[in-house]
């Protein structure tokens, strides 16, 4: 009995945690679809009533969105598609050779994870501006390639190292090469794996503020975060605009990290949970 | 499933080393500089594009380097010049210490309700620790530029809704209240959405500890007569130390870091109160265009990181050597 009324006591605190995390994502969507009025009201409407996307509209209208969108889109796209294959690579030396030096490879991709971005802008912007890369795409992707390239590479370690090589090696005795039983295989096996840190790769990326804030000056080549600005001016700020426009950046992320986040949350803490 | 893959590696080794007979030296030398080969290509993308930039920043700090360098594209060597000039300024005492009282704090807290979530997951029903785990999950898959913005509408001075609620519950008098007047009520803002937003990656990963807690500890403690602090305090930590380590570790470096949330909070136009380390480095930057004064900074923010990050890396390596996946 009292041991009910204690579950439901927890029960009751683990909705309120619930709703005190989750009410500034409701109350984002729900400001993105209110109606002028009901936003700038000094009592707060809870419920929009009626339900309107004509901030959606102007935040679509805003310009350079569609551009921006494209820029996004073709900066993470080309880092998650080179990334992937180099961090894949590096992953198999890892898991799956002894080497001299793979101790040492190891503590560099771990380490290189450490150093705050916002710390390397500066000789990035000198360097880039030294060689009129400065507000091109090509110079954030290259740094944006190596921001996810360490966690990659970490992450697909873990993938590989869990298939057991015993697999491969019966393959082997069956006839196959060490190639073809390395593709017939394993990377059937790592595939889900291999997907699942692209799209955790695409979301650090699309997500990166600093380093397209600095490098990327003109409107029409900014990614959408820095474009999130634009709702902005010396007039005040645009709150519905703002808050459709945050909806509509975080939307795909969150769809994709509902994806993934299974498979790829063990990556940060892999070596300390022990399973 | 390890201890497969431990045995596998072991005769993979054995394999390659049988192989490199006097009978197959071309293969073996082939095999030999295959694993080099696989992580040259990554390797080469991480020393040219962070590497090179961090050996760069090192000299820059060494520099004098202001605008008309710049357009000279070369620094002129000063020494340590600039770490005498940012210690002895009274902006960078205050930062410095402003960043250190904020990382504490926010580490303090995320890790205090974090672990006060993860002890609630488990003692919650099914149907709500799914719910509070799909909630948690909601929150850490936010980008935190468009998060930043949703908080800074809820701080609105005027419309906000943060305000109404205080003022509705009787906190006092909220109406129309600027909260970056004041820079110690703008840093529980900023506090507020920096431990919000990490709280979901640290009570999901000690939940997922806590379940690899032994059982059997746990019923022999409380046979033993221990209440529930002291199991958690006698049996739980110690047993998931080493996850609170790298939690300790990645929640020091990613606070001590804080630059986006102060950034967009204040409109790309934060007052020095306001200067955290990378906000003060980038200011020095781009701002008053003293590189090497910028450079600085960055480069004592980086010292003082190497200490937590050699905690971080030191367990993720011997955990590897153990054999851990």
């Amino acid at each position: 009995m009292r041991r009910g009324i204690a579950r439901t006591g927890y029960d009751a605190i683990g909705v309120l945690v619930f709703a005190v995390m989750m009410f500034p994502i409701y109350w984002m969507v729900s400001t993105a679809l209110k109606p002028g009025t009901e936003i700038l009201s000094l009592t707060p409407y809870w419920v929009p009533n009626p339900i309107t996307f004509d901030n959606f509209k102007t935040a679509i209208a805003v310009p350079f969105f569609w551009n921006d969108v494209v820029n996004s889109l073709v900066v993470v796209l080309t880092v998650v598609a080179i990334s992937i294959v180099l961090a894949f690579l590096a992953a198999v030396a890892v898991a799956r050779f002894g080497f001299r030096g793979r101790s040492a490879f190891i503590v560099m991709v771990i380490a290189v994870q450490m150093v705050p971005l916002n710390a390397l802008v500066i000789p990035i912007y000198l360097l880039l501006d030294s060689v009129g890369q400065v507000d091109s795409l090509l110079g954030v992707i290259a740094y944006y390639m190596a921001v996810v390239l360490p966690f990659m590479i970490w992450t697909l370690r873990g993938f590989v190292h869990n298939i057991p090589v015993d697999l491969e090696e019966a393959a082997m005795v069956d006839g196959a090469s060490r190639v073809g039983a390395f593709m017939r295989i394993v990377f059937p096996l790592v595939a889900p794996g291999l997907v699942a840190t692209a799209i955790f790769g695409f979301i650090q990326a699309w997500n990166e503020y600093i380093i397209a804030y600095v490098l990327l000056s003109s409107s029409s080549k900014q990614t959408l975060t820095i474009w999130l600005a634009s709702f902005t001016t010396q007039h005040g700020t645009d709150w519905g605009g703002l808050m459709a426009g945050a909806t509509l950046t975080a939307l795909p992320v969150v769809v994709f990290f509902l994806l993934v986040q299974r498979h790829v949350a063990g990556g940060l803490t892999a070596g300390a949970v022990k399973g | 499933m390890r201890a497969a893959g431990e045995i596998g590696a072991t005769k993979a080794l054995a394999r390659s080393h049988a192989e490199a007979s006097p009978f197959n030296f071309r293969a073996a030398v082939a095999r030999h500089s295959l694993p080099y080969a696989l992580i040259a290509p990554a390797l080469l993308v991480i020393l040219g594009v962070l590497g090179w930039p961090l050996v760069m920043l090192l000299w820059l700090s060494l520099q004098h380097y202001g605008l008309r360098e710049l357009f000279q594209h070369q620094g002129t060597f000063v020494g340590l010049k600039n770490f005498s000039t940012i210690l002895a300024d009274p902006q960078f005492a205050y930062t410095l210490r402003t960043t250190i009282i904020f990382t504490v704090v926010n580490v303090g807290l995320s890790m205090l309700f974090a672990t006060l979530i993860a002890l609630l997951l488990e003692r919650v029903s099914r149907f709500v620790r799914v719910l509070l785990g799909a909630g948690l999950v909601f929150v850490w898959a936010t980008p935190v530029i468009p998060a930043v913005n949703l908080w800074q509408w809820m701080f609105d001075y005027e419309f906000g809704v943060m305000n109404w609620l205080l003022t509705r519950i009787g906190a006092g008098n909220y109406l129309h209240h600027n909260w970056f007047e004041n820079p110690l009520q703008g840093f529980s803002v900023i506090t507020v959405i920096v431990v919000w937003g990490a709280i979901p990656f640290l009570a999901i990963s000690l939940h997922a500890g806590l379940t690899q807690v032994p059982r059997e500890l746990v019923e022999a403690a409380q046979i033993d007569g221990a209440r529930a602090w002291q199991v958690f305090r006698h049996v739980t930590v110690p047993t998931l130390r080493p996850l609170l380590l790298v939690l300790f570790s990645l929640s020091t470096i990613w606070d001590f870091g804080v630059f986006n949330q102060v950034w967009v909070l204040l409109n790309q136009r934060p007052a020095q109160d306001y200067y955290l380390m990378a906000v003060f480095s980038f200011q020095e930057s781009f701002r008053v265009s003293q590189y090497g004064l910028g450079s600085a900074v960055a480069v004592v923010m980086i010292a003082i990181l190497v200490v937590a990050t050699f905690l971080y890396v030191r367990q993720t390596v011997r955990s590897i050597n153990e054999g851990g996946a």
